[in-house]
């Protein structure tokens, strides 16, 4: 296959993955809207247990719905998990295919677009990986809706097209940075939804009907939160305050340089440090803890996609803007 | 869940740490009014708020927040040029913003005062807690309660053993899970019972990581106070001696010497790069490339190395960086009298990536006096009109300058950057017609200037590299630092503090079941799930296989053999 074959196969990749996902993300919305009671069913189960006559009628009707409405949420459910499960090969196969359609083949992490892409998939990876260990079956829309519209924001404004890496990237620890960077970049998005899940149901109180009944427990979600959390800090210290200087360095010149995306990777930082603080201080366990969490999460994805509208200074930025003049090496 | 768990270890609640006021003062009886604090007992109170762990978090967050404006706000410390740039665009605001230090955030006052406070906290955390860690680590572990069944985690079971027997099993296989004992003549209570206790290095760990955070800015601070920063721009074949004169830019640490910098010198024996003639990265280069030959000290050996991206030159202390390239057209000056005065190659800066790069020419000693300003088009094109250049590869390279001629402060004496012509004593030369006169050339031309001023020959380009020395100092402390943190963090992250208890009872009557097992455990870390752990021990206690769950520890990164 040619580059350009390999580079075409890369972006209709993106673009089935992208609708696998999102017949998935239905199939997960119709698994939910199933979990909705009927109206008709909720006054017939009232009035039944008001009226003597005719009630065990009336009951029998509902348990057969709630039988059948059982087993659509279970199909659509196993069929959304399906779903995502193809559509995640097919995302794989679209780095694999960008990576090839360089030459010299390359890692497919060298611009904007690359990244976006590879985080999503990474998201995806985790869920997947993590899927019964630590039963997040409730999570699927939410991380499928995510990883959708990610993936569009990438289609739509990180496009690029496939090109050699700029000579400041080319070096063995952008496989050891970035993998890192977006390992703990998925581990914190689902960290970041077990927490918003928290503050949504902190709110609505423990429901008894309706599609929140899937939501797992207060305790469970911060517990499941904090676990992510754990995991991924230590990764996001290892890829934002070990490798990050260590090829800051041998790139650069300076370990450290407080360029824009450096700053924001230590906000993000600081804030999940606050996060893990805060589990254990009274006061702010539970629902700052999560807002706290809410926040790194913002910050993370803000840096990864955001910081490179507001700033055209950053020497990370790979969307195509112009570096600075005493540097025109790294563009 | 219970007592001492949820305690965030080692830092004081403000709520219940407040220092308790005296109801006597040492200087007698005066009455005081509820509330009022002694200067000693307010210097208590102040460091027991700074050092709680709520103040601590909120100089976290103040932390991240006050880091955000350096990431809008161009630096001056990132980007100078981007800084005066700024500073034109907003005269209104920058009075007000230099004022507030923007323009170097993280030097300035506020930053600096913020993770001060957050420095002195962690000290006045980490020093307490080091010494309740090694008390705790010569205690044992603390005898069990008086009713186990009371705890969340517990599990009872009968069994027709001897009490004895259940006892030295129960420490058999606590000790073979690697929890230490309470020994059993500590305390009476304790006679029937098993006390353990294990993870201890969680909080060692958790130590460690605090420890090495000031060890990471004792390295950041050595860094910047003996370290030096500078940048220079060199011509293809010039040599580079390392000393104060030779460089562009210079930004050293306010404790850096002159004398600190290394002798060395090496030359740029050539520049080369790949440039892209077609696929997306068209008309951008790669394969930066550069070769040096250096001496280490005034007459060390020769040597040579190959300057690249990513691949910096270490010459002693210091690092040599290859961060940019340009053009210098080689031009032969003539003046008004008919004599040679430059034949030099003047580096003209990049403004963009298609390398339309801006330069000036000063021929300092021409009679009279003239300077020349402009551009330089490495491929030049005329795209309807207008002058461009197609690629940053020197297919075509084209100059085309203005002529100033007047004072241009050539003699004055004070300091002259080599890129800017001083023009306030000067008069642009302009053609009959009033519009300016321009020098346009190819290599190998020549062009005649007007006003008898001289003539300008075009003999050709050849490539600059921009270096960045610099010694950094401390920056093995700071990874070491960093590294040691990460090991403290993952130790308080995963490994989990637990105690277990087993009492034996014996039951009234004889025969089957007459004795009874209490079995709980405790996670001290909170958030913990010892159910895993309780049934696996209990198992063990029974002498069954342990029940087959995933996850049978309940927890992450950790086993429990």
């Amino acid at each position: 296959m040619t580059d350009l074959m390999w580079a075409s196969l890369s972006d209709q990749a993106v673009a089935v993955a992208g609708v696998v996902y999102f017949l998935a993300l239905l199939a997960h919305l119709v698994e939910w809207a199933s979990l909705r009671e009927p109206k008709e069913a909720r006054v017939a189960a009232e009035s039944s247990a008001g009226a003597a006559a005719g009630g065990s009628v009336a009951l029998a009707e509902r348990t057969g719905g709630t039988e059948e409405r059982a087993e659509r949420v279970a199909f659509f459910g196993r069929l959304g998990f399906l779903l995502t499960g193809i559509a995640v090969v097919v995302h794989g196969v679209a780095l694999v295919s960008r990576g090839m359609a360089a030459d010299p083949n390359r890692v497919p992490w060298g611009n904007m677009y690359e990244f976006t892409v590879s985080g999503t998939f990474m998201v995806v990876v985790m869920y997947l990986v993590l899927h019964r260990r630590f039963s997040l079956a409730w999570m699927a829309p939410f991380v499928v809706g995510f990883v959708v519209a990610t993936l569009m924001v990438a289609v739509i404004w990180l496009h690029a097209a496939v090109s050699p890496l700029t000579d400041a990237l080319n070096s063995p620890w952008l496989v050891i940075h970035v993998v890192s960077a977006v390992i703990a970049t998925g581990a914190f998005t689902l960290g970041g939804i077990a927490s918003i899940a928290y503050l949504v149901k902190l709110r609505r109180g423990e429901a008894t009907s309706g599609p929140l009944t899937r939501v797992p427990s207060l305790a469970t979600l911060d517990r499941l939160a904090y676990r992510i959390h754990a995991f991924a800090f230590p990764v996001w210290t290892f890829a934002v305050l070990i490798t990050g200087p260590i090829w800051a360095h041998e790139a650069w010149s300076r370990y450290w340089n407080w360029d824009p995306k450096e700053v924001w990777a230590f906000i993000t930082w600081v804030v999940y440090a606050a996060y893990l603080h805060a589990r254990a201080t009274a006061g702010w366990k539970g629902r700052n803890a999560a807002l706290l969490a809410v926040a790194g999460l913002a910050t993370l994805w803000f840096n990864f996609i955001g910081i490179n509208y507001f700033s055209t200074s950053s020497m990370h930025s790979y969307a195509g803007v112009i570096s600075s003049v005493a540097s025109p090496l790294l563009g | 869940m219970s007592l001492d768990e949820r305690r965030p270890e080692g830092h004081v609640d403000p709520v219940h740490g407040v220092a308790p006021v005296e109801e006597t003062s040492a200087d007698g009886g005066r009455a005081r009014r509820p509330g009022e604090l002694g200067p000693r007992e307010l210097l208590r109170w102040t460091w027991r708020q700074v050092t709680s762990m709520r103040t601590a978090l909120v100089l976290l967050l103040l932390l991240a927040l006050a880091a955000v404006p350096g990431s809008v706000i161009p630096q001056s410390g990132v980007d100078a040029l981007k800084v005066t740039q700024w500073k034109d665009q907003h005269p209104q605001l920058t009075p007000l913003y230099e004022r507030l230090g923007l323009f170097s955030v993280y030097d300035s006052a506020w930053f600096s005062a913020i993770y001060l406070l957050l420095m002195i906290s962690l000290v006045g955390c980490i020093l307490p807690r080091t010494l309740v860690y090694l008390r705790a680590l010569r205690g044992t572990p603390p005898a069990a309660p008086r009713n186990l069944t009371r705890l969340p985690d517990h599990t009872t079971y009968t069994t027709d053993e001897d009490v004895e027997v259940v006892l030295e099993r129960a420490r058999a296989v606590l000790r073979r899970r690697r929890y230490r004992l309470r020994p059993a003549d500590a305390g009476a209570a304790d006679g029937l019972a098993v006390s353990a206790e294990r993870g201890y290095l969680r909080e060692a760990g958790n130590l460690l990581f605090h420890v090495s955070v000031l060890v990471v800015l004792a390295g950041f601070a050595i860094g910047g106070l003996f370290g030096y920063q500078g940048g220079v721009i060199i011509n293809q074949g010039a040599t580079f001696a390392n000393n104060l004169t030779s460089y562009d830019d210079f930004d050293p640490g306010s404790l850096f010497g002159p004398d600190d910098l290394d002798p060395f010198t090496f030359t740029v024996d050539d520049f080369s790069a790949d440039w892209l003639r077609s696929g997306p990265g068209k008309g951008t280069a790669r394969a930066f490339s550069s070769d040096l030959t250096y001496r280490d000290g005034v007459d060390g050996p020769e040597q040579s190395y190959d300057l690249r991206v990513n691949h910096p030159l270490t010459i002693g202390d210091t690092d040599v960086f290859l961060i940019g390239h340009g053009y210098s057209p080689r031009l032969t000056i003539r003046d008004g009298r008919g004599q040679v005065v430059s034949t030099d190659a003047t580096p003209f800066l990049p403004q963009d990536q298609s390398f339309l790069s801006f330069g000036v020419v000063k021929p300092r000693n021409a009679q009279p006096a003239f300077g020349l300003e402009g551009l330089f088009y490495p491929a030049y094109v005329l795209a309807d009109g207008n002058p461009v250049t197609v690629t940053g590869e020197d297919l075509n390279p084209t100059l085309s300058m203005t002529l100033w001629t007047g004072d241009l402060g050539y003699d004055d004496g004070s300091a002259q950057s080599v890129y800017i012509l001083d023009k306030d004593g000067a008069t642009q030369i302009e053609k009959a017609d009033g519009t300016p006169y321009r020098v346009d050339l190819q290599p190998g031309q020549t062009q005649q200037l007007p006003d008898g001023l001289g003539s300008v020959t075009f003999d050709g380009v050849q490539p600059w590299v921009r270096v960045q020395i610099s010694q950094t100092p401390g920056k093995g402390i700071a990874l070491v630092g960093v590294v040691l943190a990460l090991v403290g963090l993952l130790g308080s992250l995963f490994i989990r503090p637990r105690r277990v208890w087993v009492r034996v009872r014996r039951a009234d009557g004889q025969g089957a079941g007459a004795t009874m097992v209490e079995v709980a455990a405790l996670d001290r870390s909170g958030g913990g799930d010892v159910t895993g752990v309780l049934e696996g021990i209990v198992a063990d206690l029974r002498g069954q296989p342990a029940p087959s769950r995933r996850n049978a520890d309940g927890d992450d990164g950790e086993t429990s053999r």
